[in-house]
């Protein structure tokens, strides 16, 4: 009866990273667009937009990390030692950016530097993020269930380019919320930045594409190996049909669906992840089965996540129809 | 170099989360206070605890921030640092982190939201309604950690398999022996550290001539809760200490310099204990009140440290010193409130110029103590990360001193940035004062807010 458990974790996990990609993705992407604003004005619309939301976002990161110890603990304790420098760089220019939404509120002088800091942590999250998983997609050493690889094992030009393609990513997502979200001069300037990095994103998805399945003969197996490949090849064409979908979305006008096209770009793309990695949740040696808590673990948790998860998707949608609609220019962030 | 990746890694973590923990210390307690506040302006419909509100979830938010980007830290550090101690005990504590998330983080952050923003938003009792969520949040968030905190201390419920510890009843691991103890008095120690930063923030504007109403009812409600939550942590210290003496008599040892458990034991006032040659040096002591304390008994006995091996005793200078500024903290937190409580009662409370100068210089002591009592329980530890499972030095990560010295560095500096920017804002948010909050909000001269309120208002109507 054991071996559903481990599946039905992964696929709570694999939901929580997907909540936290999306919501952390575009406020983190919001800071990567924070040096293109062109006033204080703007940058406050910008980061209103955000405020009420970018804790209850970052909440999913505390549970993909905490949902991970929980059901594979052999996993967490072999991701984390093996991405150390990336994973402790992330979590520091999480903490800049956090302290700055409040700190550049209450700040006069010392403004500008929070905004610096409000920029710069959101960039270097994004990258670290990107490399962390560039690095996971890759492979990690492992010897008797512990990490046994070096300490840069995680640098390379494929890690770097997926930092690249995930920055590319949350800005794209930012981009959109603010046409979502703002209005004024920002609002069109987001959609001349979002279709640029709809390019960009795409430029990214593609290479990952191409990279993978030549890199690593276990993808190339996945993806086009019969009958497989029967029913993976939409997964690329519905992938350009969204981004079709954004581009002319972004192009007439429309304030919501391109921010709702680019979510559909991203779980295509995460899809597409999942079906390159799945079993293994510590690629190449490591399965969910491997790595999974023993039963007793999995149940008494799964049994508060099913009770938990809906009450929390309650109100954390209630707090998104709480602060609907768009933040006008002028209207600053206050409490 | 020769760096040893274990001490480093302490270091590194018993930094992060001594920054970390300053922040809920504070927040637990001033989340139940603005609740409180906003609970006593909807029934009363008096202005100035409107005011009190406000101001104070201006401070709660630049504090807030503060622990949650330093609690990330947190969660991910068992892994970077700790993850043999990750996999050997992660079956048992990743549920009890993993509830912690799931019933408390979220709703503490949904509504911390509304909390911070929803003033013009929502109505007022939603709004007292989400302080309400977040103080509750706040609570359930201890009560988990605490339980896997108090686990590592006194773990039950569980059984070893191949190293690794497996749960086998869920009510015993998360109702283990010290879990009682440490989050009554844990969270006791909460309230009370907020409470005397009110205290002191009441005793600052009466001392000013300010914010008359608010410093009043501050001091007040400071003096009143503090009569009798001051008293009550050291009775909750008591019986947390007795429950650790049947746990880990070895760490009351050194909490009391008792080296020699064949006599019954002295309170020493102040006493450098010797660790190499096994006796204290200086010893100013109070005959048998230890033995008085833990035993009831001035001739009782109870394990001293000698009956272990070196290598099975905690460092015992800091446990013995943090646990004696922790007590003195808690009894000048005694002695104080129990002082205001007289003044109150002979109406000088607002007189007495001198305690109330006091007072305003002492928000920080709460602190201190908190920080205190942690050293004293996990130094006291020691050697173990989870007693008789795990030793510390047996559960570190394969990651090199190097790595772990760079980015201890760091934590140095990024940390320590923003502390300092943090105390400077709450400090200029606490000098600028509640009345001028309110005033911002009527007068759209000085705040684009008013009007901004307005046109979201608008926007909403249209939209409806």
């Amino acid at each position: 009866m054991e071996w559903y458990l481990p599946l039905i974790w992964a696929a709570l996990i694999g939901i929580a990273v997907a909540m936290y990609v999306i919501l952390d993705g575009f406020d983190l992407g919001i800071g990567l667009l924070f040096p293109f604003a062109k006033s204080e004005r703007e940058r406050d619309q910008m980061v209103a937009s955000i405020a009420p939301f970018w804790d209850g976002n970052e909440t999913w990161l505390v549970l993909g990390g905490a949902g991970l110890l929980v059901a594979f603990p052999v996993a967490y304790a072999v991701i984390m030692p093996a991405f150390y420098l990336p994973v402790i760089a992330m979590l520091l220019a999480l903490v800049f950016r956090g302290v700055a939404f409040e700190f550049r509120h209450v700040a006069q002088t010392s403004k500008v530097y929070w905004n610096v800091a409000f920029a710069a942590g959101s960039t270097i999250a994004a990258l670290s993020q990107g490399v962390i998983l560039g690095g996971l997609i890759q492979g990690i050493k492992v010897q008797n269930n512990a990490f046994a690889g070096g300490t840069f094992d995680w640098a390379t030009p494929f890690a770097l380019l997926c930092a690249l393609g995930v920055a590319a990513g949350y800005a794209l997502l930012g981009a959109t919320w603010l046409v979502a979200k703002t209005e004024g001069a920002i609002t069109e300037r987001a959609r001349i930045q979002g279709k640029w990095l709809l390019l960009a994103v795409l430029v990214f998805m593609a290479i990952v594409s191409l990279w993978t399945p030549l890199q690593f003969g276990r993808i190339a197996a996945r993806w086009f190996s019969t009958p497989n490949i029967y029913f993976l090849w939409p997964v690329p064409l519905v992938t350009l049909a969204v981004a079709l979908a954004a581009w002319r979305w972004l192009e007439t006008g429309r304030t919501v669906l391109p921010f709702f096209a680019v979510i559909g770009l991203f779980l295509l793309g995460y899809l597409g992840l999942v079906i390159s990695i799945f079993p293994y949740l510590v690629p190449p040696s490591l399965t969910i089965w491997d790595t999974a808590a023993v039963p007793a673990s999995q149940i008494f948790m799964l049994i508060g996540t099913l009770f938990l998860l809906p009450i929390v998707l309650g109100y954390v949608g209630f707090v998104y129809w709480i602060f609907r609609g768009k933040v006008r220019e002028g209207e600053s962030y206050h409490h | 170099m020769d760096l040893d990746p274990v001490l480093l890694a302490r270091l590194q973590f018993a930094f992060t989360i001594t920054f970390h923990i300053i922040f809920p210390s504070f927040t637990i307690g001033l989340s139940a206070y603005i609740a409180t506040v906003e609970v006593m302006w909807m029934k009363t419909g008096r202005e100035h605890f409107h005011r009190l509100g406000r101001f104070w979830t201006k401070i709660f938010a630049v504090s807030f921030a503060m622990g949650v980007v330093s609690g990330i830290v947190l969660s991910y550090q068992l892994g970077t640092n700790w993850s043999r101690f990750s996999v050997v005990t992660g079956n048992v504590l990743g549920p009890l982190i993993g509830y912690e998330v799931l019933a408390a983080f979220f709703l503490e952050a949904t509504f911390l939201g509304i909390m911070l923003f929803g003033w013009n938003r929502v109505p007022p009792a939603l709004h007292t309604f989400s302080c309400i969520a977040v103080a509750v949040g706040t609570l359930i968030s201890a009560f988990w950690i605490l339980s896997a905190n108090s686990w590592m201390h006194t773990p039950t419920g569980h059984a070893m398999r191949n190293g690794v510890a497996i749960p086998v009843d869920w009510l015993t691991v998360v109702f283990n022996p010290s879990f009682p103890y440490r989050f009554a008095h844990m969270v006791n120690a909460a309230f009370l550290t907020t409470c005397f930063v009110v205290f002191a923030v009441g005793a600052r504007y009466l001392l000013a001539g300010k914010h008359l109403d608010e410093a009043k009812t501050m001091l007040r409600m400071a003096v009143g809760f503090a009569a009798i939550v001051a008293p009550l942590q050291l009775f909750l210290g008591d019986q947390h200490g007795l429950n650790t003496l049947k746990h880990q008599p070895i760490k009351i040892a050194a909490m009391e310099g008792h080296w020699d458990g064949s006599k019954p034991g002295d309170f020493h006032i102040f006493a450098w204990p010797d660790e190499k040659n096994e006796q204290n040096r200086f010893e100013i002591s109070i005959p048998r009140g230890s033995s008085l304390i833990l035993t009831h008994d001035p001739n009782g006995l109870f394990p001293g440290l000698k009956s272990v091996p070196r290598s099975e005793r905690p460092p015992v200078v800091p446990v013995f010193f943090a646990f004696r500024i922790m007590l003195a903290i808690g009894f000048f937190m005694i002695g104080a409130a129990l002082f205001g409580a007289l003044l109150w009662w002979n109406g000088k409370l607002f007189e007495t110029r001198w305690f109330l100068r006091v007072m305003a210089q002492t928000w920080w002591i709460g602190f201190v103590a908190v920080i205190a009592g942690w050293v004293v329980t996990e130094t006291g530890r020691q050697p173990w990360v989870a007693h008789g499972i795990l030793r510390t030095a047996d559960a570190t990560s394969p990651v090199l001193g190097a790595s772990i010295a760079t980015t201890l560095a760091l934590f140095v500096v990024v940390y320590g940035v923003v502390f300092s920017a943090g105390i400077y804002y709450m400090n200029r948010l606490i000098a600028k004062g509640p009345s001028d909050v309110a005033e911002a909000d009527q007068t759209p001269m000085l705040s684009p807010l008013s009007a901004a309120h307005d046109a979201g208002r608008a926007a909403l109507a249209a939209k409806e």
